[in-house]
Parts: structure tokens; sequence; C-alpha cells
């Protein structure tokens, strides 16, 4: 009840939010423009797929930090009411995580809807997009509750948002890339496989690679991906890995909420 | 015999560090039903963390904390018994006021008559309906003391109560204060103004460094200073202290 309460409110606030309407003009307008004049279809998809995984990520966690520390006051008068602190932190996380998503759907499906561009083959391709971009937005919008509810610093704690996005969209790649020519004479594949799973970007890039058949494109070492993140095992492991992406912050920020002092 | 007032707010003990350094030292105190008590003290002496910790917000590191004859922990029932405002109220900037009100009475799902005569003296109905965005400063604070007194509460804690607003909304305030004490109300309040305080207050809780180093009634405070005014009683008590 309190959950659903605080979470309608919220809703309301940030339907309103110049920020979130900007972040779904803007996804709207860059996905009707690569529709139109950057090839459409499949091309339109991969295009998307890059600033889906650099923007979305990067919103989520940028503005829900921003979001939460000016909303620290307003949780204090919250907190003040007789109401259960799980409770209000469902409804605090539904109300930040899920109009952002709302958002990013829009942005991206209704161009898609509207030109007609998501039906034959490119439907699993696009559900693919559409379906990791939203689960991007719920693990970073944990991210970002988890920082907020750690650094009590609004300073500090935006610094380490955008740290945490760099390191998720850019410096792990880098790693990879790394250890990649670091140990280029051995089987790397499954070692690779093992760190893809370890970033909820890199496992999302990869997954929707896999679904635009651009697998080939990454000789062996595609067929191998191809091969594990096909078969059942991998399709668990990938979900599961995301889940726990999703969870393992949300947990952990929920048991700060309910410990910390406001 | 006119009968004492009982306790309706009691701590024991009661210690809070934040990072290591202690706030409050292990503070022992009681609030009288039916009054109206300052909890007063230079900047750092922990006023407002004491307020916190009557609300559940800051956890108590040794002692406890009883209002209304609950210990203060993890269920919240308590609260309903208890209207706070905030030093710094700072609502959603996307919702009207008239919204916020009503999150406020959902999250209570308060059925009895509100109190809406702050609402009315403070003249909020034409501002209740735009974003909070818009609002100046004061009339946040006006809805802010509007929202803490509209669920009729037995307890009323209030943070720096009249900064903000204009002479005209203060006295408006201050009078509501009284009103609310006359029908029951148990009123603590936190406040740098003290001259704004010496026709409110019955009682004084005085804090310096995380202690408490006077509690009792005003006349008590008189009596021990030898001054009739609260400025320099409270001056003297921190002299006192010095030397």
């Amino acid at each position: 009840m309190t959950a659903m309460t605080v979470f309608r409110y919220e809703l309301q606030d940030l339907r309103r939010s110049r920020w979130v309407m900007g972040y779904t003009l803007c996804l709207l307008l860059l996905t009707e423009a690569l529709l139109r004049f950057g090839g459409g279809g499949p091309r339109a998809v991969l295009s998307l797929m890059n600033v889906v995984l650099g923007v979305v990520p990067l919103v989520g966690i940028v503005f829900g930090t921003m979001y939460l520390y000016g909303s620290r006051s307003f949780i204090q008068l919250l907190l003040a009411q007789p109401v259960g602190r799980g409770e209000l932190f469902a409804g605090l996380y539904a109300g930040l995580a899920l109009p952002l998503a709302a958002g990013f759907l829009l942005g991206v499906g209704l161009p898609f809807v509207w030109d007609g561009g998501g039906e034959g083959a490119l439907a699993g391709p696009l559900a693919m997009l559409l379906g990791a971009g939203t689960l991007l937005t719920l693990v970073f919008t944990a991210l970002a509750m988890l920082v907020s509810l750690r650094v009590n610093d609004r300073a500090k704690g935006l610094g380490l948002a955008i740290l945490l996005w760099l390191v998720a969209t850019a410096l792990y790649d880098a790693l990879i890339v790394l250890v990649a020519t670091t140990f280029s004479d051995y089987p790397l594949e499954l070692p690779l496989i093992g760190l893809i799973i370890l970033n909820p970007i890199d496992l999302a890039r990869v997954a929707m690679l896999l679904q635009l058949d651009t697998a080939a494109l990454m000789g062996y070492t595609g067929a191998v991906f191809e091969r594990f993140f096909g078969s059942a095992v991998g399709v668990w492991l990938s979900a599961g890995a995301l889940i726990l992406w999703w969870a393992g912050p949300l947990v952990a920020a929920h048991r700060r909420f309910c410990r910390n002092d406001f | 015999m006119i009968p004492l007032p009982c306790t309706v707010i009691e701590g024991i003990g009661v210690t809070k560090r934040y990072g290591g350094v202690p706030v409050l030292r292990g503070i022992d105190f009681a609030v009288k039903a039916g009054r109206v008590t300052a909890i007063l003290g230079p900047n750092g002496a922990g006023k407002s963390t004491l307020i916190r910790v009557l609300l559940g917000l800051a956890r108590l590191d040794e002692g406890s904390v009883t209002v209304s004859g609950t210990v203060v922990g993890d269920d919240p029932a308590y609260r309903a018994a208890i209207g706070y405002m905030p030093q710094h109220p700072h609502f959603p900037e996307n919702l009207t006021g008239r919204e916020v009100v009503r999150l406020l009475r959902e999250l209570r799902g308060h059925t009895v008559p509100e109190d809406d005569e702050l609402f009315v003296a403070f003249a909020l109905a034409a501002e209740l309906d735009k974003p909070v965005r818009v609002l100046s400063g004061g009339t946040k604070q006006k809805l802010n003391a509007a929202l803490a007194f509209m669920f009729r509460p037995g307890i009323l804690l209030l943070d720096e109560p009249t900064a903000g607003l204009d002479p005209v909304a203060s006295g408006v305030l201050k009078a509501h204060i009284l009103s609310a004490r006359a029908a029951g109300a148990t009123v603590l309040l936190v406040s740098h103004v003290l001259s704004e305080l010496e026709d409110l207050v019955d009682d004084v809780i005085f804090l310096l460094e995380g202690r408490v180093e006077f509690l009792g009634s005003l006349r008590r405070l008189e009596e021990i200073t030898g001054e009739s005014r609260l400025e320099p009683a409270v001056a003297r008590l921190m002299q006192r202290k010095a030397s």
C-alpha cells in the first residue's frame, strides 16, 4: 500500500520532469533519424545498440543519483510518517526506475511502431534491444540507489556514479583487450565468456550482436560465443547474471536504506 | 493539588555518533505532555540529531528513547501521533502542493477531520495547484508548517519553525502552536531565534557538545541564571560551562 502510493506520486513527479521528457524526446528523434536516414532495418538497430549501451546506463545512474540526492529531505519527511522503510524503498525504486524505462521504451519503440520497421526478421533484434535497454535501466538505477545511500556527499556520490559507468562501458573493455592481447597464444574464448558475464553492458552487447547475426564477423570467437550463448546453459547463465546484476545492488541498497541514518 | 504533567517522551543514555564522532553523549531527558519544550544550544550541539532520533531517522548507538510509551525502533506505528516540520522543506518539484497533501494523507490513511486552519490563515489555497518548483521559499515553509499540523498530532516536532517566514506568518504559526498546546498537544521545537521563543516556551532542554546542560522550566532557568530574558539566560549557561 505504502509502496504503491509512493510509486504513484513519484511517477507523477517524474512524468512531468523536463529531464525525463528530454531523454525520451532525444531517443525518439535519434531513432526516427536512424530509421529514415541511417539505412533503416538491421543497420538502425545496430546503431541504436551502441547508443543504448552507452546512454541508457549513463542516464540511469547519473539521473538516478542526482534525483535521489535531491529527494533526501523529502525522504526524511516520508520516513517521519508511520510507514515502514522497506515499503518506502520499494516505492522509491519503482518510481525512479519505471518512468526511465518507460521513457526509453517510448523513445526507441514508437518510431518503429509508426514506421513499421519492427516487423519480420527485425522483430527479434528489436525485442532484444528493448529488453536489454529496459534491463540496463533497472540495473543502473539500482546502482544509483546504492551509491546515493552509501555516499553522503553529493559531489563524491556523483563522481562515483560516473566512475562506475566509465568502468562498465569503457575501462572494463580495455581490460578485456589487455587480457586478450597479453594471452593471445592461449585459447581465451571460455575465459572471455566468463569476463563478459561479469559486466552487464558486455553481456547485453554480445546478446544483441548474436541476435543480429553478426557473430560471423567475430570469426572463431563469434562461433564459440554463438554456441555458448545459444545453448540452454548459456541462456540461463546469462539471464542469471543479468538478474544478479539487478538484484545484487538492489538488495544491498534495500539493506542500506533500512539501516541508514537520514 | 495540581497533578504533575506526565512524561510523553523520554530518553535514557541516548548516544549517537557519526563516523565515530559523538554528537549525543549518553543524555537523559524527559518531555512533559501538553507543554512546549525548546531544544536550545549552539551549532553542532546535537539539537537536530535529537529530533531525528525521536523520529527514528537516526539510529541510536546506545540508550533508548520512548515516545508515548513505545520504544523507538523498527515499528513505525508510533509516528502516527507525530507531526514533523523539517528545517529545510524539499518537496518533489513537479508535484503541486495539493498532491503533496494528498500523498501524506494517503500514507497516513487518515479518516478523521483534518486541521486546515493554517492552510486558510496562510492563504495557501491559491498556491496549492502550482508546481512546488515555482513556489517561493516562504510559501514552501508555510506549506511545511500546515502539513505538520494537518493531522492534529498529539506530538509536534518543529525544527526551526519560523525560519523563512515573514513576521505576520511567524505570528500566525506561533499562535497556532499555542492553540495546539491548549488542545493538549506536546510541542518540541528547535530554534535559534531565542527572542521568539520567550512567549511560547514552558520548558527548556539546553544542549552543549552533545550533553544536557540544563533541563527544566523557564522559571527554573530564570532562578538559576538570574536572567529574566531567554537570550542572556542561555548566554549565562554557556559562560558558566566555559568557566
